[in-house]
């Protein structure tokens, strides 16, 4: 497990950096406007982003034990994002993917081992990037309500991402922060898991959506948008009134958009 | 084998255990007791991830020189006095504890508890001789009096409550009064203690396990909480020790580096009740021990894994602390595994002792959050070596093939960004216009794995890649 990390001194990144956004395969398709929330809170601390062509960094074929297919996406990523000073994904599992598993996927193939090397250590999830690469102390955003926040497996476990979400959350206006209990357990997505074993998934979700009841709060945030996903699926499931949304959508003050698996207003 | 499989039949065995209103309840104190217990043991203990550290650096080392080692440990045992056997096999482990047994003509047997004599089905094979095995640790006792096999690798029943031991226990316990109290738990472990008194009392042989071997003594050292395995092997005049290869470890000093992290990790104490060294049987100035002391130790696998990427896992100093942190183990408990070992160990431990093609369900049924390997007092990365059984059956075509098509479809357009971006875009609009009213679907063809448990969120429309390339052409940013 990494070790939380440290700022990193301002001296030692460019002045108006280069970001690459590796948007997420989940983002992309489901919910585009966290990606353009996650946009939003890089350019406000003064990274320049760009968008190249992507696909996904194949975590799905790699848990899935398919080494060829995870190999193949992440050449293809390694290519299509070398030329930034940063990649930043609003995803602790895919960031997690290209910093903890890249380096081991290409460990006995020394030409792209070092490129993979240099990949991933410029990735970082994107609440983390903000506060401990570009040293952000709070955004301008504003939310009325009480929130809950889950950690993300990925983003706690492999990335140390845990006290910078809650950090730049406690300076929204208007928002309380109420935690729930068990809130560093699994909500049970998993990826495939959650369909290849749909039954334990949702014996696992029971337990994570009680814990998000009891806690009182009016929305839950996480920091990647798989797990939401599936709490926001399994509330609506059990008719419960709290809301859903990515933490960027919340630090960024772009919640126009209905909540995740919310119908649009007037619907 | 002799411990039944049904490994293969997980999702069965999990289905009924998701049913069971009893086991899930009983599972509801798992989730909480143990894991907070660690937690406040270990944040007292300022040096406890160094510790952590060394533990997996003792047990690396000793791997790599394993062979050594374990030539070591039988010199010194029989410098001592006692005899070590070695066993390819459960079945050669279970023919050497019959011989002895026979040998002295022994009618009953008290066991301490012990992994590897759940692995070779010993219980089973000695009452086969006509020899009654007698479990005296009061979680195995309380199984073995229902036919079971250990849910958990330390609390082997914590599957069952206490209404459940009573009603056991009159069933098994008739020359006891009928009309006795057992309402508190403290009056089943009174019974049970007397019960077992007399066993001990009885018994020609003592069967224990071994939580360490040490090389540079000979000594077994067994790690308990009820006193039971003390009696178990100083009563009899024949003490059996049956531990697998990687319970070996070099030296004294190792051993209590290495027990300052497991009771922590596994029970939360500092230390277990008991911590008991065994070498050799009785000397003559002794006031108690047997008078014979075997070791049988045994492999059934485990050298095959050295030097693989499995090796790992022979590091792992069965504590538990994996499956009470798993919210799989939670969901199901230690039965729907399908045979002894249970959790996180169990899942890459199994397939590598009975086979991936009987226990590939276990490294699949895993979320991934990693929070077994960031408790593992030996730092096993659990994980990873459950993602290498997927690549062990994906390269064997195990998975079912439906799910190896979906997979190749999704690569097919994963691997061409273009026709990816085009189909997604399509794709996206689409299932945003069917969900446009609910926000969300109650059901989706092929994803009912999802859809009959909750409801899947709707797409919002345009993609991102499509709409920041229009904003792009559009002169915006």
């Amino acid at each position: 497990m990494l070790e939380t990390p440290s700022a990193v001194p301002s001296s030692a990144r460019p002045q108006r950096p280069r970001v690459g956004l590796f948007v997420t395969c989940l983002v992309d398709l489901m919910r585009p406007s966290v990606g353009f929330a996650a946009v939003k809170l890089l350019e406000d601390a003064g990274c320049v982003v760009e968008v190249p062509r992507q696909t996904c960094c194949g975590q799905p074929a790699f848990n899935s034990g398919d080494r060829d297919t995870a190999r193949a996406l992440a050449e293809q990523a390694i290519e299509a994002f070398a030329p930034y000073d940063y990649v930043v994904a609003p995803s602790g599992s895919c960031a997690g993917q290209i910093k903890a598993h890249y380096p081991e996927l290409f460990a006995g193939d020394p030409n792209i081992a070092r490129k993979a090397d240099a990949l991933a250590a410029k990735t970082y999830e994107l609440v983390s990037f903000l506060v401990d690469v570009m040293g952000v102390t709070e955004v301008d955003a504003r939310f009325d309500g009480t929130v809950t926040y889950h950690d993300s497996c990925s983003g706690l476990r492999e990335l140390g991402v845990k006290r910078q979400p809650r950090q730049l959350l406690a300076t929204v206006e208007g928002l309380t922060l109420t935690e729930m209990k068990e809130n560093e357990v699994c909500c049970g997505f998993g990826g495939t898991f959650a369909v290849k074993y749909g039954e334990i998934s949702n014996s696992i979700v029971e337990k994570k959506t009680e814990n998000i009841v009891a806690s009182g709060a009016h929305t839950l945030l996480a920091g990647d948008l798989g797990c939401l996903m599936n709490m926001a699926g399994k509330l609506s499931r059990e008719g419960q009134p709290v809301e859903v949304r990515h933490v960027a959508e919340v630090l960024a003050g772009m919640t126009d958009e209905p909540p995740i698996g919310a119908p649009a207003p007037g619907k | 084998m002799t411990v039944h499989v049904t490994s293969p039949k997980f999702k069965d065995n999990a289905h009924r255990a998701l049913q069971d209103e009893q086991l899930q309840k009983a599972m509801g104190n798992v989730r909480q007791g143990f894991i907070d217990r660690r937690a406040a043991v270990a944040a007292k203990l300022p040096e406890f991830e160094a510790l952590r550290d060394s533990a997996r650096d003792i047990k690396n080392h000793t791997l790599q020189h394993l062979d050594l080692y374990l030539e070591q440990y039988e010199r010194r045992v029989t410098a001592a006095g006692g005899h070590v056997h070695w066993a390819r096999t459960a079945d050669e482990a279970r023919r050497a504890i019959l011989d002895i047994c026979k040998r002295v003509g022994a009618r009953t047997v008290t066991k301490g508890k012990s992994m590897i004599s759940e692995e070779i089905g010993l219980n089973a094979a000695l009452e086969a001789a006509n020899i009654r095995p007698v479990e005296t640790d009061l979680g195995e006792y309380i199984i073995q009096l229902r036919g079971e096999i250990p849910s958990h690798i330390i609390a082997p029943a914590v599957h069952l409550n206490a209404t459940q031991v009573e009603s056991d226990f009159r069933r098994v316990h008739t020359h006891l009064d009928p009309q006795r109290d057992l309402s508190q738990p403290v009056q089943l472990l009174t019974e049970a203690r007397g019960v077992l008194r007399d066993r001990f009392l009885a018994a020609d042989v003592g069967i224990t396990g071994a939580n360490f071997l040490i090389a540079e003594t000979g000594t077994s050292v067994i790690v308990t909480n009820e006193g039971n395995g003390d009696l178990t092997q100083t009563m009899p005049k024949v003490h059996i020790v049956i531990a697998s290869i990687e319970k070996v470890v070099p030296t004294l000093e190792d051993v209590s580096q290495i027990l300052r992290v497991l009771a922590r990790s596994a029970t939360g104490q500092e230390m277990s009740v008991y911590t008991t060294f065994s070498t050799g049987p009785r000397r003559p100035e002794d006031v108690d021990g047997p008078e014979e002391y075997h070791v049988v130790i045994l492999d059934n696998g485990r050298s095959s894994m050295l030097g693989t990427t499995f090796q790992d896992m022979l590091r792992c100093i069965r504590c538990g602390a994996c499956m009470n942190h798993c919210p799989v183990y939670h969901a199901v408990g230690g039965h729907a595994y399908g045979w002894v070992y249970p959790g996180p160990m169990g899942a890459v431990l199994s397939p590598s002792l009975i086979g991936v093609d009987k226990a590939g369900h276990l490294p699949n049924a895993s979320t991934f959050c990693g929070r077994c390997e960031s408790v593992c007092p030996v730092r096993i990365p659990l994980p990873k070596l459950m993602r290498h059984w997927r690549e062990r059956e994906f390269e064997r075509h195990l998975q079912p093939a439906t799910f190896r098509s979906g997979l190749g479809f999704w690569a097919y357009f994963a691997k061409r960004p273009r026709l990816y971006r085009l189909a997604t875009s399509v794709a996206m609009r689409g299932l945003a216009w069917l969900g446009r009213d609910k926000g969300r679907f109650k059901t989706l063809p092929l994803a009912g794995g999802w859809t009959d448990f909750r409801d899947f969120p709707a797409p919002q429309g345009a993609t991102f890649q499509d709409q920041w390339k229009s904003r792009r052409a559009g002169g915006a940013k």
